[in-house]
């Protein structure tokens, strides 16, 4: 129904990017990284529990692969909260995957720095190489392309970061698909790391 | 003005990060000294220092820890701001990296000086590699007893809880780090009260800036007038430059500062790629206003830059050579800031988008010449308008790349194209946009 006479409540005008969350499969944390997560929450006042949310996030998101609903209702769980606070939390933040990404997920940066010594073509290597565009995940799984803001390491552009994790600088266009080969030969042992201002000058 | 680095010495030692290379290099010795002195002496001696934060608004350090309340049963934090996320800005990367353990003295001091027992530092997610570099230091210098239960046998006792981020730019504010401290979304909160009287937990708070939080040991050991000695006045000390773009050699430098843009450009960072020639400068982080060629000469401190009609922000210089077209400069800038923008106020969450979605066209070549100046009206109907200075910053990128580069923005409308030679184009920019 609509509340406006000339406005209809379907898809014509009611566009929402909002996906409701996958569940996946019933979640509770492994012993380990159950007191991994205690061992956290404990760094913060007993009143003030929810300061961990984006820590158990990110557990669930090592364990789970991606945050799932049963995932993110687990961490609400032990943090006294409600499912909807977590969400709420969840989906502000970029790093945190809603729905499941490749084995190697490729966090292009593509602000300006990164941008104006060719960011762009990188990012367009990757996507013809793959055979995907930003956003997707190629079709063995193995790999989602993403775009990033700033990664704070513009004296090595373009930069490129992979789960959230691993770095890989100075990465030019036409390096980009040989990087994808090595990453499919190598695994993490293909990325040349975030360190060469030290080593190198 | 070359200095003796301070921050930044041994950053390029190989086993430069580690406390037993820092404990033979005066590691926590202004620590020590400082817990030998009465708090309030701390206080005063950083307010004579004249230490302005180094975070972007250069807001006196000295200052903002005399309003920390103190007559209160609440306990009190230190928050440290390591969530660098301005665009052009990697100085506290550097330093948490090579140089945890100076972090965490400065840390120690600013906990001593206001009467806090914990200090968060609050590291942005992307930064995973450099988290676990703090993570392993810290872990030696409880281990070691400088940090903890009864720091270096005086009875002082405090915590350093290191927070990950989960990628927000907007967590670089200071109200909104305390919400993501919180376990909330990085949304601003209404100021006053500021953090100094309610922040973390609702107590009282000083939220300081990595590099802010470095410049203290040096401080407490050297004296005040060692460090306003390095700087033009109300500017002292020693000052991280973070150069990137189309210079020689991009990276971070030390300096006073005395020294001009120019000489950190052409001097420091080796200026402009060969065969090219200087366009435009944005000298403290993306959402800072741009400075052209013949506006560079003057010392890279808070005031000059301020007066050459710009700021000097986080020290974040970006620098563009002619290849660059100004429309997409805007373009991409506004990219940023429509998908950072936490959505809390209107002005930036609406103003953010259109100003992304009429630069967007123009880039194109499907805008209008009433377009140039609708960029301007929106862009003045964002900024101080909203809770925090994202607004602002927001709104900076747009309006600055007009008023230097309207002719720029006209001969998209009037070619419907880019008019910059093609090659140029395509090293950059996306090919179906042009």
């Amino acid at each position: 129904m609509s509340f406006h006479p000339l406005m209809a409540y379907d898809d014509r005008f009611h566009k929402s990017e909002r996906k409701v969350v996958d569940e996946g499969p019933a979640f509770e944390f492994t012993p380990q990284r159950r007191a991994t997560f205690d061992d956290i929450i404990s760094k913060y006042p007993p009143d003030r529990k929810r300061s961990a949310v984006l820590a158990g996030l990110y557990l669930v998101q090592e364990q789970a692969g991606y945050l799932t609903g049963n995932g993110m209702r687990h961490v609400a769980g032990i943090l006294d909260l409600t499912p909807a606070e977590v969400e709420d939390v969840a989906t502000y933040y970029v790093m945190f995957f809603k729905e499941p990404v490749g084995k190697y997920v490729l966090q292009v940066c593509r602000t300006l720095s990164c941008a104006l010594l060719g960011a762009e073509r990188v990012t367009e290597a990757l996507s013809e190489k793959l055979g995907i565009k930003v956003g997707e995940t190629d079709a063995s799984g193995m790999f989602t392309l993403l775009e990033f803001e700033c990664l704070g390491a513009c004296d090595r552009a373009p930069i490129v970061m992979v789960n959230n994790e691993h770095w890989h600088e100075r990465l030019q266009p036409a390096d980009a698909a040989r990087l994808v080969d090595d990453i499919r030969a190598r695994g993490a042992a293909a990325f040349n790391g975030c360190h060469l201002h030290v080593e190198n000058s | 003005m070359p200095i003796e680095p301070v921050l930044t010495k041994y950053v390029r030692e190989p086993n430069g990060f580690s406390l037993d290379f820092f404990l033979k290099h005066q590691g926590y010795e202004g620590l020590r000294k400082a817990l030998a002195m009465p708090p309030n002496d701390v206080i005063e001696l950083v307010k004579a220092s004249g230490l302005r934060g180094r975070g972007g608004a250069g807001f006196p350090t000295g200052l903002k820890w005399q309003f920390v309340k103190k007559d209160t049963p609440l306990p009190k934090y230190i928050a440290c701001n390591a969530d660098e996320s301005e665009p052009g800005t990697f100085k506290d990367h550097v330093l948490m990296e090579r140089n945890p353990h100076l972090l965490f003295e400065g840390c120690l001091i600013g906990c001593w000086a206001i009467g806090a027992k914990v200090a968060y530092i609050y590291i942005r997610g992307e930064f995973y590699h450099v988290q676990r570099v703090l993570e392993a230091e810290l872990a030696k210098a409880y281990a070691q007893g400088y940090a903890g239960k009864n720091i270096m046998g005086t009875g002082f006792d405090c915590d350093i809880v290191i927070h990950r981020g989960a990628g927000a730019y907007e967590a670089g504010e200071e109200t909104a780090l305390i919400e993501s401290l919180e376990g909330k979304r990085a949304q601003p909160r209404i100021k006053p009260p500021f953090p100094a009287v309610s922040g973390l937990y609702n107590c009282p708070t000083a939220v300081n800036n990595v590099e802010t939080l470095c410049n203290l040991p040096p401080i407490v050991l050297n004296g005040a007038e060692w460090f306003t000695a390095l700087g033009p006045e109300k500017n002292g000390g020693p000052k991280l430059y973070c150069i990137s773009g189309h210079v020689k050699k991009p990276g971070v430098y030390e300096a006073g500062m005395k020294t001009t843009l120019k000489e950190l450009i052409f001097d420091y960072a080796g200026g402009v790629r060969d065969g090219h020639q200087l366009k435009a400068v944005i000298p403290g982080g993306s959402s800072v206003p741009i400075l052209l060629p013949n506006q560079l000469d003057v010392p890279a401190s808070f005031d000059d830059v301020q007066k050459a009609g710009s700021m000097l922000g986080s020290a974040g210089i970006i620098v563009m050579d002619e290849t660059t077209c100004m429309v997409w400069v805007a373009r991409n800038l506004l990219y940023f800031y429509k998908h950072e923008s936490c959505g809390k106020c209107t002005p930036c969450r609406e103003g953010g988008d259109w100003l992304h979605k009429i630069l967007t066209r123009i880039e194109n070549g499907e805008g209008e010449m009433r377009d140039i100046d609708l960029l301007l009206s929106i862009g003045g109907n964002i900024a101080g308008k909203t809770l925090c200075a994202f607004g602002d910053a927001a709104a900076t990128p747009a309006l600055t790349t007009v008023k230097n580069f309207r002719a720029e923005f006209e001969a998209h409308v009037r070619e419907g194209r880019c008019t910059l030679p093609a090659d140029w184009r395509a090293a950059r920019m996306p090919v179906a946009a042009h």
